[in-house]
């Protein structure tokens, strides 16, 4: 069964590289199957290689490359940094259409924006289109496997059942809440916590450049929600005013592109108590401002959104997030300028008086 | 007992507000007329001895097929140690929401065929359901609000995912029927359940569940066929 689907994510690459291609605008406003958004990728990077890297960071459990985009303006100096992952729970395929429209958004627009020329000189973005690729495979094989949630790790011992909810694998209070020891179970946290090599990934990526990052973003569906840490009912987070105010701005920023209504709140308040989650393990390392959007629609259809919703879901998520990354830039950035300032009338002031005396 | 006011953006208000919008199907569906829960602007709950857990709820549902907005108050009571609810509601405005014409239009049209329809994968993979079939989704959808309504708690939020099957079936009488297979989707737990349904319809009578049967969960199944 492994090796069909391998098999089967592996036969469509072939037949498109095999193939003369030719240049086709990337339809952004399709669901496209894993080759396509690899390709996609490879293609990103050639097209803009002075500020788009492709980054290899982790293998899935059925041995797949988990690959980010790395977009920023190369100035030489360390630089601090944005993440944004989508596609951790396979059935949501909004959420990697979501990552893609981010990326060609910001490469259109970063030349005639200032803000965001502005943030692509002071900040690197990684964009991970998809992590759980083994399940997001899975969802593409037939109509049965399509609300596939899980990655797909065998079962373990004593168990029979395939797959663990990646999103509460994190090491982050695992297992205290909303979790099954149940390997059956759709939010079946593994048997232990960061057991699994997509979680690995990211907390290896993410963690050995903790204090590179200002914004950790992991993008869901369904639900229309913001969401910040931390999901375990009896744990708040010390910066849950600031968090719930540069939330519920986003969710604003959303309202105006659409009229559509995101609810913000910690998931033990708006949606349900859970821990292990990537928020919430991106916040305990330091991270100061990150959120979990759970995109279209609130229950009509569901995980199963029509293509037709891709361009409208992307463009409001999209002034959602831009509004959280501005913030966080502005407040590092822009209040680093006002000390500088503040330092230098410190110098230039007892300078002044002592030359008028 | 004491009565708390809620948040009615958090979760149990989110949750009796759904509870409301099953009820408002099951009374009022058709494969014209489907409900969503849009907002809840206030609600209140209350421990009520021997009986169970009682929300009171001010909220806005929607119409989804000509997206028409209905402000109404209810009660919803979960009964303690039972999975079921009680529901009472009084919005006025529902009553004006007239569909008659098409509904009556589809009876016919589906009386006078001569080969009985089917329909698989409402939606499909990418969302899709076709124009034509648009009618047999929402009357899943109606249906399927029979089993939600009666299997939610104040620890579900059920959503109808998919209706993977759906065939008609021969009647001795007026009403149409037909067999549904539908996945619902809970919020809360993330699991798919698969639920058959016996159907029938007609403008007059409405829709009804004659037989529900939840089937059992397939973990490894690869193909429908295996989830029996």
């Amino acid at each position: 069964m492994t090796l069909g689907v391998v098999g089967l994510c592996l036969v469509v690459l072939l037949s498109t590289v095999g193939g003369r291609a030719e240049r086709v605008e990337y339809d952004y406003y399709k669901y496209h199957p894993l080759s396509e958004i690899s390709d996609w990728m490879d293609q990103t990077a050639r097209d803009h290689p002075d500020i788009v890297t492709k980054v290899d960071y982790g293998k899935t459990h059925e041995l797949r490359t988990i690959s980010l985009l790395k977009i920023g303006l190369n100035t030489g100096e360390k630089k601090k940094a944005v993440w944004m992952d989508c596609g951790i729970h396979a059935r949501e395929w909004i959420t990697p259409a979501f990552c893609q429209y981010f990326v060609r958004q910001i490469l259109q627009t970063y030349k005639t924006d200032p803000k965001l020329g502005e943030m692509m000189e002071n900040l690197d973005f990684y964009v991970t289109p998809v992590v759980n690729i083994d399940g997001y495979c899975y969802t593409w094989e037939d109509t049965s496997t399509r609300l596939w949630r899980k990655n797909r790790s065998p079962s373990p011992e004593g168990c029979n059942c395939i797959g663990t909810d990646l999103n509460r694998n994190f090491d982050a209070h695992w297992g205290m809440s909303g979790t099954s020891f149940n390997c059956c179970s759709n939010s079946f946290g593994g048997r232990l916590p960061v057991s699994e090599p997509e979680t690995q990934a990211v907390t290896y990526f993410v963690g050995s450049r903790k204090d590179d990052f200002l914004c950790f973003l992991t993008i869901h569906s369904y639900s229309q929600l913001v969401l910040f840490p931390h999901g375990h009912p009896n744990f708040t987070d010390p910066g849950h005013n600031e968090l719930m105010e540069v939330g519920l701005a986003a969710a604003d920023a959303i309202r105006r592109v659409h009229g559509m209504n995101y609810s913000v709140g910690t998931p033990a308040d708006v949606l349900y108590a859970f821990t292990g989650s990537s928020q919430d393990w991106a916040r305990l390392q330091g991270i100061p401002y990150t959120y979990t959007f759970e995109l279209r629609d609130k229950g009509q259809y569901g995980f199963l959104l029509p293509e037709d919703q891709i361009q409208p879901t992307c463009e409001e998520a999209y002034s959602g997030a831009l509004h959280i990354i501005t913030f966080a830039h502005d407040k590092t950035f822009n209040g680093a300028m006002a000390t500088v300032a503040a330092a230098l009338w410190t110098v230039l002031l007892p300078v002044g008086v002592s030359t008028l005396l | 007992m004491a009565t708390e006011e809620l948040n009615p953006n958090h979760y149990p208000a989110q949750r009796a507000a759904k509870v409301v919008q099953h009820y408002l199907n099951t009374r009022y569906g058709s494969p014209y007329k489907v409900f969503g829960l849009k907002k809840v602007y206030s609600g209140k709950v209350e421990d009520v001895t021997d009986i169970g857990v009682k929300y009171k709820l001010d909220l806005l549902v929607q119409e989804m097929i000509e997206n028409t907005t209905v402000r109404c108050s209810a009660e919803v009571v979960f009964a303690r140690g039972e999975n079921s609810s009680q529901v009472q509601v009084s919005c006025e405005e529902l009553l004006k929401i007239n569909t008659t014409a098409q509904e009556e239009a589809l009876y016919q049209q589906y009386k006078i065929q001569r080969n009985f329809l089917s329909a698989e994968n409402l939606p499909d993979n990418y969302g899709h359901i076709e124009p034509d079939m648009k009618p047999l989704w929402h009357l899943g959808a109606v249906a399927s609000s029979f089993v939600m309504l009666n299997e939610s708690t104040e620890n579900t939020l059920y959503n109808m995912a998919r209706v993977a099957n759906v065939t008609q079936l021969a009647t001795e009488n007026e009403q149409l029927k037909f067999d549904y297979h539908v996945l619902l989707h809970d919020m809360v737990s993330q699991e798919i359940i698969h639920w058959k349904l016996l159907v029938t319809w007609s403008p007059p009578e409405g829709v009804k569940v004659l037989e529900m049967k939840k089937l059992p969960h397939c973990h490894n199944c690869e193909t429908l066929s295996d989830a029996s």
